[in-house]
């Protein structure tokens, strides 16, 4: 054997101890050259197996199984498709802002005249942003956008539980492309019927 | 191509069977494969023989292991010339002069209860001795875990640092529009398929213990966080509430988790019970915060704020306050990742158009860039401390890569042309 100090090894056994729990597979450490475990070809068989004694049979949870969950399969659902209201639904931004552009005041004072007419409608306001940079940190700049529509909707009259912003960020693009047009084209917030 | 070629297929007809038809087909398409390699790195020779019984046992475990080698960047693997296991008597001067620092022999077993006996041994042939000598008793389904754990054994014996080619990662995918949570092995092969949506997943963290993943999915038309077990399948969704939840991140000890509400109208970073629970703000400003990641030692946490203008990296007192601003080179900081020691701070940096991968000492330093691409985003930490996965954008496509912390060598996961993006690198257990 080698030289390492009596300490190093315990502290190795121990570690190796702690891999076996971390693990939950069992790991033995091999002394000597020994013979080559008996390979088992029939299948059944009582008998225990040549090495372990571990007694627990083929039963165990692997731990390299991921069970798959499809939401398709589930039938989730579909995005929200708008039905007829005021026409026009999208406001745009420039970059890197957040302020609503006065000529979406005229489309704006529509939608909040026709939630004011009926306190039982609900809409959504989904806040969008182009595609460079952190995903989340676009997530909020829709979230920002989104709320800037909403609290204007509020000013009008428009019943805070009415009105809820949200973002999908960069993940939804209305414009497919990596230039200045699909940028401006999804720095938006839409308002979607619920 | 064949993944996405299976996908657009009609495939609304037959959902299940494409879900099934995606798990089976990622561990042919998908490997890490060494890119770029270290200049003048020294790479410790060593010679891994094929496993006696592999063939039967239907895991080719030698190769697993001379890859995990080979991609580290630290090792030269290559297989013997001559049969061998972890019973043989080796003449070790003879493999010394034949220039390998270190050989490995061993062998896999069926036992009579269906478990596999994956033994090997580790000999030194510079100093002419034996290293290591282990029996790992393992199911079917684990035997590639089995022969990440051997390579693992070998790394740590052999350079005295803990080898991650035992873990997981996970990552998303979109094609067309499916977005699939993927989880595989380190080495990019073994992957299966967590959750497969018709609506965006983003921001995978794996809770501290490996087993479960929180992630945003918009299957509800909004940001929402969820937990899943990746074992059994079972989620719950934990943040759910008015506007968008976002952002999460593990506490070290897993029991809380941090997310970005705008319940107040503003993006703002709380924390909750992992299991889902009342929210509490962890401090208020004027403007966005939000992509939180604790502290290894759980007494702080960093995140990105607008508040001073555009988006930096600060770190706050896991009370809520103080907080202090990290980054300050550049108008553009965002997604933080810590080292698993503290030392060091990986983010991403806008600098004249293009998104770096960024890292800084954290005790005091410059920025260091450590990628020659232009559309970086989402590093993660290896276990280990000593290798970043992230995404960035390579001829058209959006791909996964990994790299060493000088940046020398670097590995792409290959993919079949489908979208890449979110990796999260897992923590040692699982």
């Amino acid at each position: 054997m080698n030289k390492q100090p009596r300490t190093l090894w315990t502290l190795a056994a121990t570690l190796v101890a702690f891999t076996v729990v971390l693990a939950g597979c069992e790991t033995t450490q091999l002394d000597e050259p020994t013979a080559a475990p008996v390979e088992t070809r029939a299948a059944g068989g009582a008998g225990a197996g040549a090495a372990g004694g571990a007694g627990a049979a083929a039963a165990g949870t692997p731990q390299s199984g991921v069970t798959t969950v499809d939401l398709a399969s589930q039938g989730a659902a579909g995005a929200g498709a708008a039905t007829a209201a005021p026409s026009q639904r999208i406001v745009y931004f420039d970059f890197d802002s957040f302020v609503i552009k006065d000529e979406y005041k005229v489309m704006l004072d529509g939608h909040a005249k026709v939630l004011m007419a009926n306190r039982g409608k609900r809409m959504a306001v989904e806040g969008h942003a182009d595609e460079r940079g952190s995903r989340e940190y676009n997530l909020a700049l829709g979230q920002k956008r989104a709320e800037a529509v909403a609290r204007s909707l509020q000013l009008l009259g428009v019943g805070e539980q009415q009105i809820e912003a949200v973002s999908f960020g960069e993940e939804r693009p209305a414009v497919q492309g990596s230039d200045e047009a699909a940028w401006a084209g999804n720095r938006r917030a839409e308002l979607k019927d619920r | 191509m064949a993944e996405s070629a299976a996908l657009t297929r009609p495939w609304p007809r037959r959902r299940f069977l494409a879900a099934l038809g995606a798990v089976a087909a990622v561990p042919a398409a998908a490997q890490f494969r060494v890119e770029i390699a270290g200049v003048g790195a020294t790479q410790v020779p060593v010679v891994v023989a094929d496993f006696r019984g592999e063939a039967v046992a239907g895991v080719a475990l030698a190769a697993i292991v001379r890859a995990d080698l080979q991609r580290s960047g630290l090792f030269r693997a290559s297989p013997a010339d001559q049969p061998l296991d972890e019973t043989s008597r080796l003449d070790l001067g003879d493999w010394r002069s034949r220039g390998a620092d270190a050989v490995v022999g061993g062998s896999v077993t069926r036992l009579a209860d269906g478990r596999f006996d994956v033994r090997f041994r580790l000999w030194d042939a510079v100093r002419n001795q034996e290293l290591l000598g282990q029996s790992k008793l393992v199911l079917g389904a684990d035997l590639r875990l089995a022969a990440h754990r051997v390579a693992d054994e070998i790394h740590e014996k052999l350079t005295g640092e803990r080898g991650v080619y035992a873990t997981r990662i996970a990552y998303v995918v979109r094609a067309g529009r499916r977005f699939t949570l993927h989880v595989t092995d380190a080495d990019g092969e073994g992957g299966q398929v967590a959750l497969a949506s018709p609506e965006p997943i983003i921001s995978p963290a794996w809770s501290p213990d490996g087993r479960r993943l929180a992630y945003v999915s918009f299957e509800s038309q909004k940001a929402v966080v969820w937990v899943q077990d990746l074992g059994t399948g079972q989620r719950r969704m934990v943040a759910s509430f008015r506007g968008s939840n976002s952002a999460p991140a593990w506490s070290p000890d897993g029991e809380r988790l941090a997310v970005t509400l705008s319940q107040d109208g503003l993006s703002q970073i709380y924390t909750m019970p992992a299991a889902g629970g009342a929210p509490v703000r962890l401090m208020r400003s004027s403007g966005i915060d939000t992509e939180a990641v604790w502290a290894p030692d759980g007494r702080s946490l960093y995140f990105v704020s607008d508040r001073g203008g555009g988006p930096q990296v600060y770190r706050v007192a896991a009370s809520g306050s103080p907080v202090e601003r990290i980054t300050f080179d550049g108008s553009y900081n965002v997604s933080p990742a810590i080292s698993p020691d503290g030392s060091l701070l990986a983010y991403v940096t806008r600098r004249a158009g293009a998104f770096k991968l960024m890292t800084l000492e954290l005790s005091g330093g410059s920025p260091q860039a450590l990628t020659d691409t232009q559309h970086d985003e989402s590093p993660s930490f290896a276990p280990n401390g000593r290798l970043l996965v992230y995404a960035t954008r390579a001829q058209g496509s959006d791909v996964l890569m990994t790299t060493t912390l000088d940046g020398r060598i670097k590995t792409r996961l290959l993919s079949s042309g489908a979208d890449m993006r979110e990796p999260a690198w897992g923590p040692f257990g699982r």
